[in-house]
């Protein structure tokens, strides 16, 4: 994903400062474009070295079927054994809400306020899962899709927008939520979270980070090195792969031979596969490694096999590289509906419950849309502000010729 | 503690154990700094009385040192990563130009980033290939780096504490030739700021600015040039980024004539840049257009080549005199 293209705004004075063709693929993939059928139907079992061996295999973690059925799983059922009604309520609150804000950005950007959208759809579980298992002490390393997990973090979603309508690069402060920026270059933020995971060892606290990242990006260096120091030095970290099936048009295939989780065993840690649609079995999962983070035995990898069921991001066009039958098939295992299944079976909730949760679905989806618009320009003068910490000689010079350029405008009635 | 003649890794080394002694949360991290002390020996003794934890011996991943860097300033740390040579940091420019620069910004101010990247670089020391190079241009081109070089003990000791004490992030470029090089260094009396060039030696014929390793031989081509009645000014820029443009035009000023000498490719340089900006400012000033020396646009010779592309006494002379000449 690239954030080329700016939100919508209003031609200036000088053309070269107006909003670059929005909507255009930066992305890459019609280079990319051969069609190919659905590669998810053919996969063998997760035999490592066998082609295709990145298919969900014999040891994914589940504790709810796609049928909503509960299921019981010796290791993993402790961590979630104490869960409320109420709290699995919120899970299913949490994920229906995250869904309607991404819902709303997708719109806003088909109606031109945002230049570009990467939508969670899909992996509302894997996120909200893990980022529920999170305590207010965890620091989260992000990359760009982690809107759910902002999410339980408490980070106004809304905060999330500026970088997407072009009115910052980042936009919060990464401290008031332990929730990082987002980070753009693949991979980067693993070693991040390594390195600040290596400080809590040093502090002696028992905090831990979890870092988020994609198939994709499993591929990069960064990863690897972050694999490597983490292991070497303990660090409190969890690596958190969502295996959403693409990066961008390329299929896991073309990142791996061998299951994802399956790579911590070269690294020395431990590997798990979770059902990445599976709501309970993400938080359950994520817990375990982050208590095995804190009690000092080092980093986890966990992979959540899940499922992005929208376009990479809204410049991306899937019907290129991937069949209808796919998503379909996906979709019978959404996890919003299978927790819903669930919570409505055992009695957990009723009508008056999804009721309320619609209504606030939508006062949701109208504030997101509310704030978005009236988001305003950033001031001209933002160019320059926190280059540098201690300040720099040159960017004060340019931001007084900017500033006496800016001038000459009003001297001559022209105003902003 | 009072003036000590010491190498310039010497004063490195000293500098670096002053500020784990003041700040535990002062890091050392690298390929070798531990127990061997650095390839150059400049975190010697470092480990041995601050400990694994706190002067770190890292895997063989330059992008990993410096992106756990980043992660263990924003926990607080002021990590001080030394990258072995220059030729070898190119793995870690990502982590560098698109995380460690713009963070900051980013974040709208609210984190900082102080981290430290040392740098042996130059040539001269008749290295095989990528161990001799001069990529200070790459950095000094990337806004939210601060880029900064000593060319003798005392600024070694000084800029150091200075680049460790800063909450941006500094790339500190050591010039690895004059590692063995003594010079007084004076740990009470505290030199200017850290980006503030220094007069090296008082002239009014013509101005020649340098930095790191090239400050000598200009201090060494001033001297020979009196012998032929020239009184040459040598500015120590200390800085590329940012660049003391006053005080350069302050000395192009008095003297009229100016020339840029760096080992670093003269093609887009960090000399390009003060010749048009000192051009800018001093049009009306200039007896001669600002002249450049430095390295070819080819990749850094084998050792056997070297004097041939580094700027040494001779050529440093020939500039002078076709400035001299117009
Ligand atoms: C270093 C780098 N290379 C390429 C890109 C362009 N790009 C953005 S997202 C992406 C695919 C990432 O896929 P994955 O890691 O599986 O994550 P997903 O988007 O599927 O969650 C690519 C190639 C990038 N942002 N960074």
């Amino acid at each position: 994903m690239t954030v080329e293209s700016t939100a919508a705004r209003k031609p200036r004075r000088s053309a070269g400062t107006t909003a670059a063709k929005s909507g255009a693929d930066t992305t890459g993939t019609k280079s990319a474009a051969s069609k190919r059928t659905s590669a998810a139907g053919k996969k063998s079992p997760g035999v490592p070295g066998a082609p295709g061996a990145s298919g969900p295999g014999p040891e994914l973690v589940q504790l709810l079927t796609p049928e909503g059925e509960r299921v019981k799983d010796a290791t993993y059922d402790p961590y979630v054994a104490d869960i409320t009604p109420e709290e699995l309520r919120g899970l299913y609150r949490d994920m229906v809400l995250t869904r309607r804000f991404d819902a709303e950005a997708t719109s806003l950007q088909r109606q031109g306020e945002l230049g570009l959208w990467a939508s969670l759809l899909g992996q509302e579980a894997a996120q909200i899962g893990s980022g529920r298992a999170t305590r207010e002490d965890d620091y989260v390393f992000p990359t760009y899709r982690e809107h759910g997990v902002a999410w339980c973090r408490g980070v106004d979603p809304t905060n999330l927008l500026g970088m997407f309508r072009g009115v910052n690069n980042g936009g919060w402060d990464p401290n008031s939520n332990n929730f990082h920026l987002y980070t753009i270059v693949i991979g980067s933020q693993t070693l991040h979270a390594t390195g600040y995971a290596m400080g809590i060892a040093k502090d002696g606290a028992d905090s831990a980070v979890i870092a988020y990242f994609g198939d994709g990006a499993s591929s990069q260096g960064d990863v690897a090195e972050s694999f490597t120091f983490s292991a070497v030095y303990n660090a409190p970290v969890v690596f958190f792969c969502q295996n959403n099936q693409w990066a961008i048009s390329e299929p896991t295939e073309k990142q791996t031979r061998v299951p994802l989780y399956q790579r911590a065993q070269g690294y020395g840690f431990p590997g798990v596969r979770v059902d990445g649609n599976d709501v309970l079995a993400c938080l359950a999962v994520t817990k375990w490694a982050l208590e095995r983070a804190r009690r000092g035995e080092g980093p986890t990898l966990v992979e959540a096999y899940t499922y992005r069921m929208g376009a990479h991001t809204t410049s991306d066009d899937p019907t290129k590289y991937r069949a209808d039958e796919e998503r379909e098939a996906w979709e019978a295992k959404d996890p919003i509906l299978r927790l819903r299944t669930y919570l409505e079976a055992s009695n957990h909730a009723d009508e008056g419950f999804f009721a309320e949760l619609e209504a606030e679905s939508e006062a949701l989806g109208k504030r997101v849309r509310e704030v978005v618009r009236a988001m305003p320009d950033p001031d001209h003068f933002a160019i320059f502000e926190n280059v540098y910490a201690d300040g720099h000689a040159l960017v004060d010079e340019e931001r007084a010729q900017f500033a006496a350029y800016q001038a000459s405008f009003a001297d001559e009635g022209e105003g902003k | 503690m009072a003036a000590e003649k010491m190498a310039l890794a010497k004063a490195i080394n000293e500098s670096l154990r002053t500020a784990l002694d003041a700040d535990p949360k002062v890091l050392i991290m690298g390929e070798d700094v531990g127990k061997l002390g650095g390839v150059f020996r400049v975190t010697d003794g470092l480990q041995k009385d601050f400990g694994e934890d706190r002067v770190i011996d890292t895997p063989l991943a330059e992008s990993g040192i410096v992106g756990t860097a980043i992660g263990l300033a924003l926990r607080g740390y002021r990590p001080v990563v030394e990258i072995q040579f220059d030729g070898f940091v190119f793995p870690a420019y990502d982590q560098i130009v698109t995380q460690l620069a713009k963070m900051h910004a980013r974040a709208l101010g609210k984190i900082k980033l102080p981290v430290v990247i040392r740098i042996p670089y130059g040539g001269g020391i008749g290295a095989v290939e990528h161990h001799s190079e001069s990529p200070e241009a790459l950095f000094a081109h990337v806004a939210g780096l601060k880029v900064v070089s000593p060319s003798n003990a005392s600024d070694a000791y000084w800029m150091m504490q200075q680049a460790i004490q800063s909450d941006d992030p500094v790339i500190f470029f050591e010039p690895k030739r004059r590692y063995w090089d003594k010079g007084e260094v004076t740990t009470d009396a505290i030199p200017g700021p850290l980006h503030k060039a220094v007069v090296a030696r008082e002239g009014s014929d013509l101005t020649l600015a340098a930095y790191g390793p090239m400050v000598k031989v200009c201090l060494e081509a001033a001297a020979a040039a009196q012998e032929e009645g020239k009184s040459i000014e040598v500015l120590d820029l200390r800085s590329m980024s940012p660049i003391d443009f006053d005080s350069v035009q302050a000395s192009v000023e008095k003297t009229r004539r100016l020339v840029v000498v760096h080992e670093a490719p003269v093609f887009l340089g960090t000399g390009a840049e003060i010749a048009a900006r000192i051009t800018e400012r001093c049009f009306y000033h200039l007896e001669a257009p600002v002249l450049r020396v430095g390295g070819y646009h080819a990749p850094y010779p084998p050792a056997r080549l070297e004097e041939e592309y580094l700027p040494g006494l001779d050529r440093v002379l020939d500039a002078v005199d076709r400035s001299l000449a117009y």
